[in-house]
C-alpha cells in the first residue's frame, strides 16, 4: 500500500489540503460512494417486456444479472407508456422475486389438512389420468334427440386474461379437442 | 360495441386521447385503474380539453377532472338518455355524419312497439321464457337474423326453454363482427321525417329522458346534466371531437351491454366515431383480457369471434356458416366460411378435408349457457369432476364467493396454476366456510394440485392490450424451481393425454388424436411460443406459396388451402416477421406509432377511420384530418392504415344485391356491419332491446321511475336457495337492505389480490379492507371513522374498517336520500397473503346480463351496521335473521317481468 | 465562506469542493397533476431496496404511509378538503390542515354534508421528498462525514460511514431524515436514511426512479435552474386557470434553507400538505456562533495575556 496515497486520502487531510475546507463534499466522499454505480449499468443484459398487470400494456425493461432479474422499470421507447409505470408495474420486480412466491409443486390429498411435495412430472401424469377419467365419466355423445354433442361436462376451466395469447390458444385448442366446453376467463367476470 | 359498430374492441388508442377536446370518463376510474394510460387524458387537459368524470364516487380521477358528476350506481342509462334527448331536442347532432354513416334514415317495421307502450318491455317479449322474439325489431323489408346469430332458429324440439337457452349462449359473439342481416338493402328516408325511421323512433324513445327525470333517477342536478350536455356537444362536430371512456363500471351490470350502446348512440349522433380524439375507449383490466376474448378461453366462442356451434342450429359446416352470416350482407363478415375452414385446418391439419366437412363435427356442441357461474352450479350438483384455475382467484374475484368455494369443495380435483398461494388454492383449510362450520377440512375430498407458474419475464409471448394491440414480451430468464409457463403445462398435458389414448379406436378420441400438436421445444421442454403465434397467423398450405405465412385474412380460403388459428390476428406474422415484437421507439415515429407492436385488424389503430373523412372522402376539417381519399392516386391514405378497402372510391356504389366486401359502398365506414352503417338502433344481435332503456339494477332499494317494469326483464336469474336476492323497489322487505353498494379497485392492488396482496410494497400502501361512507350515513348508522362496520346482504355479512369521507355523497333520488357504500374488492381471508380481509364479492349473488352472461357486481343493495360481524355459526344465523325480516324466498327479486301495481309512479307510461 | 451556511448560494456543489461542477439537479413536483397513484413510493423502494414500512391502515384518506421516514423516501399526502374561500389565513378547523401529516383524521369534516356543494370538494395529493436543501443542516451537523454534498448539489448519506449517531435527525427543518428501525436483519438498521435523489442513477445519466415512473409528470427531474423557470411558468398557467391558492414552495433561493433542490407547486398553504411554512436551516447561526466563540476565545486570550502581562510589575 502506498502510504502517501493512503494518507492523502484521509478525509481530514483532503479537507485541509483540498477545495472542500468544510469537509462537506469531495473531502467527505468515501471510496465506496465514489465507486457506486447504478446496477442497471452492470447488468448482463436488458430485455424489453410488457407489464403483466392491467391492459394499458406499458413497456418494461428487465435487467438481468447472473440469471436473476435485478430491476424492472419503464421502457421509454414505448409510445403508449413513454417509460412510466404505476405502483403495480413498479413493483414487478417484487412480483418476480418475492420471497413469498411459490416455486415448488404442492399436492393436497383428499381429506388432508396439509400440503405435501410432489414431483412435477408425476403431478402432470396424474392430471392427464384425471382428465381422461373425468372426460369419460361425464361424456355426452348426443342429446335426447340423438343430435351429436360430442362433449364432456366433467371438466371446467377458468383463467386466461393474464396469460399470453399463445397460451390461451393452446388451452382452447386442447380443451375443444377433448370436448370440454366449460372454458371461461375473467372477461366474463 | 360489436352491435353498434361491428367490432367489440376499443375503437381508438390511448395516445389518441391527447387530441380530444372533451373526454367523458363514465363507468371507469381511469386515473386509479389505468394510471399510465391516464397520462394521455392529462395531456389533453394540458392542451385545453375538458375532462368530465361521471361516477358514483369522487375518486382520484375526479380529483383531477374539470367536473365530477356523482350519480347513483346503476342509473347510467338514464343519464346517457338525458344527453341523447338533449342532442335530439336541440338539434345538436352532426347532420352530415348521421345521415351518411349511421342507420338514422333506415325505416323499421311497423309492428315494432317501444317500451313506453308496453310498460317497460319491447314488442316480442315472452314472459314465460323471459326472452324476446326479436323479429319485430327488424328493418322493414329485411328479415331479421335471430339474435343468437341464427337465421333459422331450431325447431321447437328441446323442451320449452331450449330456444331461450340457445339464445342465452350468444354472449361475446360480436367482438369481431357485427350482427347478421339477411342482406344490406334497406329502405330509407333521407329526410328523416318518416315516423318509422330510426331517427324518429330514437327521438320518441328518449323524449322521456328529461333533466327532471334524470334528476329523479340518477340524483344528478339539472345544471350538472346541462353542463355535460353543453360540453360534449360544443366539443363535437367538424372541428372538434369528444371521447368516451368506460370500463367494468359499465359492463358489470344486468344491462351492461346497453350502457355501452348508450354511449355508442351519443358518439354516432355527435359524429365522433372513427375520428382522432373521438371514439369509445374500452379500458380493460388485465394484461391480455382483450386477447383472451379474441383467442377466447370462453365457452361460446372460437378464435376470432366465430361462435361455438350450437346443437340443432349448427350440425354441419354449411348450416353453421349459413346461420352466422349471410353471403348477401355487406362487409367482411360475409367471408366467415374462409375464417372457419382455416381455423379447422389449423386445429386438425390433414385430418380436416373437404370430404369430412373439414372435421367440423369434431367441435363439441353447446346447448345453452355453459358460463363460469353455470359451471359452479354444476359443481355443486357434482356434475363436474375437475377444475383448472389459471391465474384466477374466484374465491375472491367472482361474485358470490361462498358459491365458488362450496363448488370447489364438491370437485374431485382442482388444479391451481398461479404465482402465489392464492385463496382459491387454500379454500379447504382457511375459507370463511371452515370458520362457520359449513365446511370441514377432513370432509373435503377434493385433491388440490398447486402448480407454480412462470411470470411474464420467464416466458415469451404476446399480450393484447386494451386497444387491440399485440405486444410481444421477450423472455428474460428461466423460471425458478417448478415454475412453468401455461404453454409448457398444456403442451405437456396434451402430449400425455394423446399418449394414453394413442391406441384408442373410439370415435370420440379422434379429435384429440388428429389434433396438430407438435411444436418445437427448447432444451427445457418449453414449446416455441413463436411457432404457436405463426399457427395463429396462418399459412398457405398448398399452391405456389405453400408453407408461407399469410399476410392478411383476405388470403384465407374455404377450400382447405389455407390455415389460420385466429383470422383477426392474421398479419401478425406477415412477411415471416413477428410484427408484435416491433420496437421502433415512439419518439422516432408518428404519434400513431404504427411500428410499435401490431394491432388487429391489419394493424389499424383507429377503427372505422373511413368516417374521419366526409362522404366525399375529404377530412371533416384540417385539424381533425386522419384518413382521406387521394383522388390522384385513387387510394385512401393518411396517418393510420385505412380501415376500408383502400382503392374503393367514396363515390362507389355497388350494384344492388351485391354482398360481402364488394357490397360496401364508398360511404360505408362500418365495414363489419351487415349494412355498413353505425347502429343507432340495433335491429339484431342484442337480446334485451334494440335501444337502451333504463332498468333498475337487479337489487335496488329504488322503484323504476319510468314504468312498472323494475329491472331488465330478460336478465338471467337463478332461483336457488343458495343464491337468494334482496327484495327491490316496491317489494315487501326492500327497506331491510336500504343502501346501495358498489365495488371497485384501488390503484395499489390488482383484482383479487393474487398479484398484489403477496407483495409487501403494494400491501403496505392499502393494508386493510375498508368501506367508504359519507358523514351523513355514518351519523345515521352510528359508524365511526376507523371503527368497524358489518355489511349484510341476503348472501353474506362481512366486516370492514370504516372510512368516513366526503368523497361519498348521499344522493336525492325519487324524493328521498339514497346512501351509497363503497367497497374495494381486493381482499380475501387466505392466510398466505401479506394482508388479508373479508371479500366484498361475497356480498353479491349471481344474476347475469342476458347478452354476455356477465354478472352484476358493480351494484346491489345492503344494510350496514357498526361493529364487527359475528363469527362461527352465529354469522350464518345473523344473515338468516336478516332474510327472515325481509321475508326472502327463492322467488324474491327473481320475477323477471314485474307485475303491474296500482302504485303511482313518477310518470305514467305514455298512452299508446 | 460567504453564504456557505445560509442565504442564496448559486452552486452548493462548488462550495463543497466539486471543481468539475455538474449543473445542480433536483425535482419539481407539480401537485396540480398528481393522481396519488404512489408509483413514486414503490419505484423508489424497489430501486433503493427499502424495506416495507408497516402494514397499518392510518385512515388518513388514502395515505397509509404517514410520513417520510428512513424507510419511506417518497410520501404521497392526501388531503380531503371542502372548497373554501381563497382568503388563506383563517384556519377554521385546524384538524383539516393536519390531515396530510399522517395523523388519523378523527371526525372528518362535513358532518352536515349538503349534496348541492359536494362537487366543490377538493382532493389534494402531493408527493413529498427530501428537499436537498442548499443549506442542509443534516449535513452540517454530521460529525462523521457520512452526509455529503454530491457533485449534483444533492445531499446523500453514505451507509458505510454513518455510525447512527442521529445528530442529523433533529437538525432537519422538514423532519425528513431518520434512523432506520427494525430487527437486526433489516438492511442498514440504525443508520440514518433518506432520499439520495438516486445518486447512483444520476451517475449513470438516468432519471431518478420516482420521476421516471410518475405517470402524469407530476414529478419532474432536471437542472434546478431550469426547474425554477418551469415552476414559475406552470404557476402562472395554473393561476390563470383560476387556482387562486396556488403557490410555489422551496424554489426561492432567499428562503430559510437557501432554496431547495426539490421544489413544489402547491394548490394551498404548505401546512395543508404537512409542510413547514417557513423552514429555516437549523445551522444558520453556526458562523455567527463560531464568530462569537472566536471572539470569546480572543477575549479569553487577551484576558489571559493581560493578566499575564498585568502580573508584571
Amino acid at each position: 500500500m502506498d502510504l502517501r496515497k493512503t494518507l492523502l486520502s484521509w478525509p481530514v487531510v483532503r479537507q485541509v489540503t483540498g477545495s472542500d475546507p468544510l469537509g462537506r463534499g469531495t473531502a467527505a466522499q468515501s471510496e465506496r460512494t465514489a465507486n457506486w454505480t447504478a446496477r442497471t449499468q452492470t447488468a448482463d443484459r436488458v430485455i424489453q417486456s410488457i407489464c403483466p398487470y392491467c391492459a394499458v400494456g406499458c413497456g418494461q425493461r428487465v435487467y438481468v444479472k447472473d440469471e436473476k432479474v435485478i430491476q424492472i422499470e419503464g421502457d421509454p421507447d414505448s409510445p403508449v407508456s413513454r417509460g412510466r409505470l404505476c405502483p403495480k408495474g413498479s413493483a414487478s420486480e417484487q412480483l418476480v422475486n418475492s420471497p413469498g412466491r411459490q416455486t415448488a409443486m404442492l399436492y393436497r390429498a383428499p381429506h388432508s389438512s396439509s400440503w405435501q411435495p410432489l414431483d412435477l412430472e408425476t403431478a402432470t401424469d396424474m392430471i392427464a389420468d384425471r382428465v381422461i377419467e373425468a372426460r369419460r365419466r361425464h361424456w355426452q355423445d348426443t342429446d335426447e334427440h340423438g343430435r351429436p354433442l360430442r362433449r364432456t361436462m366433467g371438466i371446467a376451466s377458468l383463467g386466461g386474461a393474464t396469460l399470453d395469447n399463445e397460451e390461451n390458444y393452446l388451452i382452447k385448442k386442447l380443451f375443444t379437442a377433448l370436448g370440454a366446453i366449460q372454458i371461461e376467463n375473467q372477461a366474463r367476470i | 360495441m360489436g352491435a353498434s359498430f361491428g367490432r367489440g374492441g376499443a375503437t381508438n388508442f390511448l395516445q389518441d386521447l391527447q387530441h380530444s377536446d372533451c373526454i367523458v370518463i363514465q363507468g371507469s376510474n381511469m386515473a386509479e385503474c389505468h394510471p399510465v394510460g391516464f397520462q394521455w387524458v392529462m395531456e389533453a387537459k394540458a392542451r385545453g380539453a375538458k375532462v368530465i368524470h361521471v361516477d358514483p364516487r369522487f375518486t382520484r380521477t375526479s380529483a383531477v377532472a374539470d367536473k365530477h358528476v356523482p350519480l347513483r350506481a346503476g342509473s347510467d342509462i338514464a343519464f346517457l338518455g338525458g344527453i341523447i334527448n338533449y342532442i335530439l331536442t336541440n338539434d345538436k347532432y352532426f347532420p352530415e355524419y348521421v345521415l351518411a354513416y349511421t342507420n338514422a334514415s333506415t325505416i323499421l317495421r311497423d309492428d315494432f312497439v317501444d317500451v313506453d307502450d308496453l310498460d317497460g318491455v319491447f314488442s316480442g317479449y315472452d314472459p314465460e321464457t323471459a326472452t324476446y322474439d326479436t323479429e319485430s325489431w327488424s328493418y322493414a323489408g329485411v328479415e331479421g337474423m335471430a339474435a343468437a346469430g341464427s337465421r333459422n332458429p331450431p325447431a321447437h324440439a328441446g323442451g320449452e326453454s331450449e330456444e331461450s337457452q340457445a339464445a342465452r349462449g350468444a354472449g361475446h359473439e360480436l367482438g369481431g363482427h357485427g350482427a347478421a342481416l339477411a342482406h344490406g338493402q334497406v329502405q330509407t328516408d333521407t329526410t328523416l321525417q318518416d315516423p318509422r325511421t330510426v331517427f324518429q323512433v330514437l327521438k320518441r324513445h328518449y323524449a322521456r329522458y328529461t333533466p327532471e327525470m334524470v334528476q329523479e333517477v340518477c340524483g344528478v342536478a339539472p345544471e350538472d346534466l346541462l353542463e355535460v350536455c353543453e360540453a360534449v356537444t360544443a366539443n363535437s362536430g367538424r372541428d372538434r371531437t369528444t371521447a368516451w371512456v368506460y370500463s367494468v363500471g359499465w359492463t358489470h351490470h344486468t344491462v351492461g351491454v346497453q350502457y355501452i350502446r348508450g354511449s355508442a348512440i351519443i358518439q354516432l349522433l355527435l359524429g365522433n366515431m372513427g375520428r382522432p380524439g373521438g371514439g369509445i375507449m374500452a379500458l380493460r383490466g388485465h394484461a391480455s383480457i382483450q386477447g383472451s376474448t379474441d383467442i377466447p378461453t370462453l365457452f361460446n366462442l372460437l378464435p376470432g369471434y366465430l361462435p361455438m356451434p350450437k346443437v340443432g342450429a349448427h350440425d354441419d359446416l354449411d348450416t353453421y356458416v349459413d346461420t352466422i352470416c349471410s353471403p348477401d350482407q355487406k362487409g367482411f363478415w360475409a367471408n366467415a366460411r374462409d375464417y372457419t375452414v382455416s381455423l379447422l385446418k389449423a386445429y386438425w391439419g390433414d385430418a380436416a378435408t373437404p370430404e369430412n366437412d373439414f372435421a367440423f363435427d369434431y367441435l363439441p356442441k353447446l346447448t345453452g349457457d355453459h358460463g363460469t357461474y353455470q359451471s359452479v352450479m354444476n359443481m355443486i350438483a357434482d356434475e363436474v369432476d375437475g377444475y383448472f384455475l389459471l391465474g384466477q382467484n374466484p374465491a375472491v374475484g367472482s361474485a358470490h364467493g361462498k358459491l365458488q368455494r362450496l363448488g370447489m369443495a364438491h370437485l374431485k380435483w382442482l388444479v391451481v396454476r398461479d404465482l402465489n398461494m392464492i385463496d382459491s388454492a387454500t379454500f379447504w383449510k382457511d375459507s370463511p366456510e371452515i370458520e362457520t362450520g359449513e365446511l370441514r377440512t377432513a370432509d373435503i375430498a377434493t385433491e388440490v394440485f398447486f402448480f407454480p407458474a412462470a411470470s411474464h419475464v420467464e416466458k415469451g409471448g404476446t399480450f393484447t392490450q386494451t386497444q387491440r394491440m399485440l405486444q410481444w414480451h421477450r423472455k428474460a430468464i428461466e423460471p425458478p424451481g417448478d415454475c412453468r409457463s401455461d404453454l409448457h403445462f398444456f403442451f405437456q398435458l396434451g402430449r400425455k393425454i394423446r399418449e394414453r389414448l394413442a391406441s384408442s379406436t373410439d370415435q370420440r378420441d379422434r379429435p384429440i388424436l388428429d389434433l396438430t400438436w407438435d411444436y418445437p421445444v427448447d432444451e427445457h421442454g418449453e414449446p416455441s411460443a413463436e411457432a404457436v403465434l405463426k399457427e395463429i397467423n396462418g399459412y398457405h398450405l398448398s399452391g405456389a406459396k405453400a408453407g408461407q405465412l399469410l399476410s392478411s385474412f383476405n388470403e384465407m380460403k374455404s377450400d382447405g388451402s389455407t390455415s389460420g388459428g385466429c383470422w383477426i390476428y392474421t398479419g401478425v406474422f406477415a412477411d415471416g416477421v413477428n410484427q408484435a415484437d416491433r420496437r421502433k421507439p415512439g419518439r422516432d415515429q408518428s404519434w400513431v406509432a404504427p411500428e410499435w407492436g401490431w394491432a388487429w385488424p391489419a394493424n389499424r389503430r383507429t377503427l372505422y377511420n373511413r368516417a374521419s373523412a366526409d362522404a366525399d372522402g375529404k377530412p371533416w376539417s384540417e385539424q381533425k384530418a386522419f384518413i382521406w381519399w387521394d383522388e390522384e392516386q385513387a387510394t385512401w391514405t393518411g396517418h393510420d392504415v385505412p380501415d376500408f378497402p383502400v382503392d374503393k372510391a367514396p363515390s362507389y356504389r355497388p350494384e344492388r344485391g351485391t354482398g360481402g366486401p364488394a357490397g360496401l359502398s364508398g360511404d360505408d365506414p362500418f365495414i363489419m356491419q351487415a349494412d355498413g352503417k353505425g347502429w343507432l338502433y340495433a335491429p339484431s344481435g342484442i337480446l334485451d332491446g334494440p335501444l337502451p332503456s333504463h332498468y333498475e339494477p337487479h337489487e335496488s332499494p329504488v322503484a323504476n321511475a319510468f314504468y312498472s317494469q323494475q329491472a331488465n326483464p330478460t336478465r338471467q336469474v337463478f332461483r336457488r336457495s343458495d343464491n337468494l336476492s334482496n327484495p327491490s323497489g316496491e317489494e315487501a322487505g326492500s327497506q331491510v337492505y336500504p343502501y346501495v353498494f358498489t365495488t371497485y379497485r384501488l390503484t395499489e392492488h390488482h383484482t383479487a389480490g393474487g398479484m398484489s396482496r403477496w407483495l409487501p410494497y403494494l400491501s403496505e400502501l392499502q393494508p386493510e379492507f375498508f368501506c367508504e361512507i359519507s358523514p351523513a350515513l355514518a351519523a345515521e348508522r352510528g359508524l365511526t371513522h376507523l371503527g368497524w362496520a358489518t355489511i349484510v346482504t341476503a348472501r353474506a355479512a362481512i366486516e370492514a374498517r370504516v372510512m368516513v369521507t366526503e368523497r361519498v355523497v348521499p344522493l336525492a333520488v325519487g324524493g328521498r336520500t339514497v346512501h351509497q357504500v363503497g367497497l374495494p374488492y381486493h381482499w380475501g381471508v387466505g392466510e398466505d397473503a401479506v394482508v388479508t380481509g373479508d371479500s366484498a364479492n361475497d356480498l353479491f349473488g349471481v344474476v347475469l346480463d342476458p347478452n354476455v352472461h356477465i354478472q352484476e357486481s358493480k351494484v346491489a343493495s345492503c344494510d350496514i351496521r357498526p361493529g364487527r360481524r359475528p363469527t362461527g355459526p352465529a354469522l350464518l344465523e345473523y344473515v338468516a335473521e336478516y332474510r327472515r325480516r325481509a321475508g326472502i324466498t327463492v322467488e324474491t327479486g327473481n320475477v323477471q317481468r314485474t307485475p303491474p301495481t296500482s302504485h303511482e309512479h313518477g310518470l305514467h307510461p305514455r298512452e299508446s | 465562506m460567504s453564504n456557505s451556511f445560509s442565504g442564496p448560494l448559486d452552486d452548493p456543489a462548488a462550495d463543497a469542493g466539486w471543481q468539475e461542477s455538474q449543473p445542480r439537479k433536483g425535482f419539481f413536483t407539480d401537485t396540480s397533476v398528481c393522481i396519488g397513484c404512489k408509483a413514486c413510493e414503490v419505484a423508489c423502494k424497489e430501486w433503493n431496496g427499502i424495506p416495507e414500512d408497516g402494514l397499518n391502515m392510518l385512515g388518513s384518506s388514502y395515505d397509509n404511509t404517514g410520513a417520510l421516514s428512513a424507510s419511506t423516501w417518497r410520501h404521497v399526502a392526501f388531503i380531503e378538503q371542502p372548497a373554501r374561500s381563497v382568503e388563506p389565513a383563517v384556519q377554521a378547523e385546524p384538524s383539516r390542515a393536519t390531515v396530510g401529516l399522517g395523523m388519523p383524521a378523527v371526525g372528518l369534516p362535513g358532518d352536515s354534508m349538503d349534496p348541492a356543494t359536494a362537487t366543490d370538494f377538493r382532493w389534494l395529493m402531493s408527493s413529498d421528498v427530501c428537499k436537498h436543501c442548499t443549506h442542509a443542516a443534516c449535513l452540517d451537523v454530521c460529525p462523521t462525514g457520512a452526509l455529503f454534498r454530491t457533485e449534483f448539489g444533492t445531499v446523500v448519506v453514505q451507509d458505510d460511514i454513518c455510525n447512527g449517531c442521529g445528530y442529523c435527525v433533529p437538525a432537519c427543518p422538514f423532519g425528513v431524515i431518520d434512523r432506520r428501525m427494525g430487527d437486526e436483519n433489516t438492511k442498514n438498521v440504525g443508520i440514518a436514511q433518506k432520499c439520495t435523489l438516486c445518486y447512483d442513477r444520476l451517475g449513470a445519466g438516468d432519471t431518478p426512479a420516482c420521476a421516471q415512473a410518475c405517470p402524469t409528470e407530476s414529478i419532474q427531474f432536471g437542472d434546478v435552474e431550469e426547474l425554477r423557470e418551469r415552476a414559475a411558468a406552470r404557476l402562472a398557467t395554473v393561476q390563470g386557470q383560476g387556482a387562486a391558492g396556488a403557490r410555489l414552495y422551496g424554489e426561492d433561493p432567499g428562503d430559510g434553507v437557501g432554496g431547495s433542490g426539490a421544489m413544489f407547486l402547491l394548490l394551498d398553504e404548505p401546512e395543508v400538505y404537512g409542510l413547514p411554512p417557513d423552514p429555516v436551516v437549523t445551522t444558520k447561526d453556526l458562523p455567527e456562533m463560531w464568530k462569537k466563540a472566536a471572539l470569546a476565545a480572543v477575549g479569553l486570550l487577551a484576558g489571559a495575556a493581560a493578566a499575564f502581562l498585568g502580573g508584571r510589575p
